[in-house]
């Protein structure tokens, strides 16, 4: 690697000039980066909780990706009993997947050539965690909660995800206890695929409900 | 109160209801788009603690049914641009919700 410069070349313009540096975001906290900071010091001073147990509660934090959610889709996809038992009561059903059950109660919505389902958190932004990870930074932004209910079909649109109108557009507001997946319309051309390869074709986004489940390559 | 004490479910699948138009102070989870609107009972999700009362670490009992409620788009967004068939659920708890009228 070669040394550091503030000498450069542009591909418009070569000209030597300084360019000021981009200043770091960490320097200076915020009022709730602060106030965790100081909660967790003192904590941990007070041996209540050490800095392996939050370290430890991050990483189980991070362990939940929506490779869960695919998981649960997939086997919905290949086994009508299972499907049923899943719209029925999911959080028993996650179980049989190897899912474990979250902090809210799970209520699986299904994709049908009639019914295209939309999740959204107005108030703030809960979110089936324990299936899908953490989530997008749009799902939280202000102009995604608004619109989503007031203009469902134009944000469907933005994602590339044409419904036409004799599709129902169902918006679910989780707004309290229940958390929300979609369970996505299987793609055609993927009868005889294994239950992993259909996993694959299973995208966040699919089970958000602002997109389709992606096509077998 | 413990735990155990829920209030009796006043509505059942395919009622008729309308969101209460309040504006009381707090923390509420009631959004302020179905305040005064009508919609269908759609499923009752159990009951849950009092997320007002939560909110200022008071234990929520008794504990309050909560109710998934389908409203028509049309019925919330008088302009609203996509199918008449489109639908709203959201997650009511029962003391916001009053008997509807039947379509």
């Amino acid at each position: 690697m070669s040394a550091p410069t503030d000498r450069h070349e542009h591909h418009d313009h070569d000209h030597p000039h300084r360019h000021p540096p981009r200043a770091d975001s960490d320097d200076r906290l915020g009022y709730y980066q602060l106030m965790e900071i100081a909660v967790r010091e003192l904590l941990t001073e007070k041996g209540i909780i050490t800095q392996e147990d939050v370290r430890r509660a991050i990483e189980t934090m991070d362990a939940r990706t929506p490779a869960h959610g695919a998981l649960i889709v997939a086997r919905a996809w290949v086994d009508s009993a299972y499907k049923a038992r899943l719209l029925r009561d999911a959080d028993t059903a996650i179980g049989e997947v190897g899912v474990a059950q979250g902090a809210y109660k799970l209520i699986v919505v299904e994709n049908t050539q009639h019914l295209h389902n939309l999740v959204v958190c107005t108030l703030c932004s809960c979110y089936p965690r324990f299936v899908l990870g953490l989530p997008p930074d749009w799902y939280k932004s202000r102009a995604y909660r608004s619109r989503a209910v007031r203009e469902p079909r134009a944000v469907l649109r933005e994602f590339g995800t044409i419904v036409p109108d004799d599709v129902e557009v169902r918006v679910h507001d989780s707004t309290a206890d229940m958390r929300y997946l979609v369970l996505p319309e299987r793609p055609g051309g993927t009868s005889g695929m294994s239950e992993a390869a259909l996993a694959e074709l299973v995208t966040r986004d699919s089970m958000i409900g602002v997109a389709r489940a992606r096509d077998p390559a | 109160m413990s735990e155990a004490d829920a209030l009796a479910p006043r509505f059942r699948p395919g009622d008729p209801v309308r969101v209460r138009r309040a504006d009381p102070p707090g923390h509420l989870r009631t959004p302020w788009y179905i305040r005064g609107r009508s919609g269908v009972i759609e499923r009752l999700c159990g009951a849950y603690a009092n997320p007002e009362e939560l909110a200022f670490n008071r234990p929520g009992y008794p504990r309050q049914p909560l109710y998934r409620v389908r409203f028509r788009q049309p019925e919330l967004w008088p302009d609203y641009s996509g199918a008449a068939s489109d639908t709203v659920e959201v997650e009511i708890y029962q003391h916001w919700l009053e008997p509807g009228i039947k379509p």
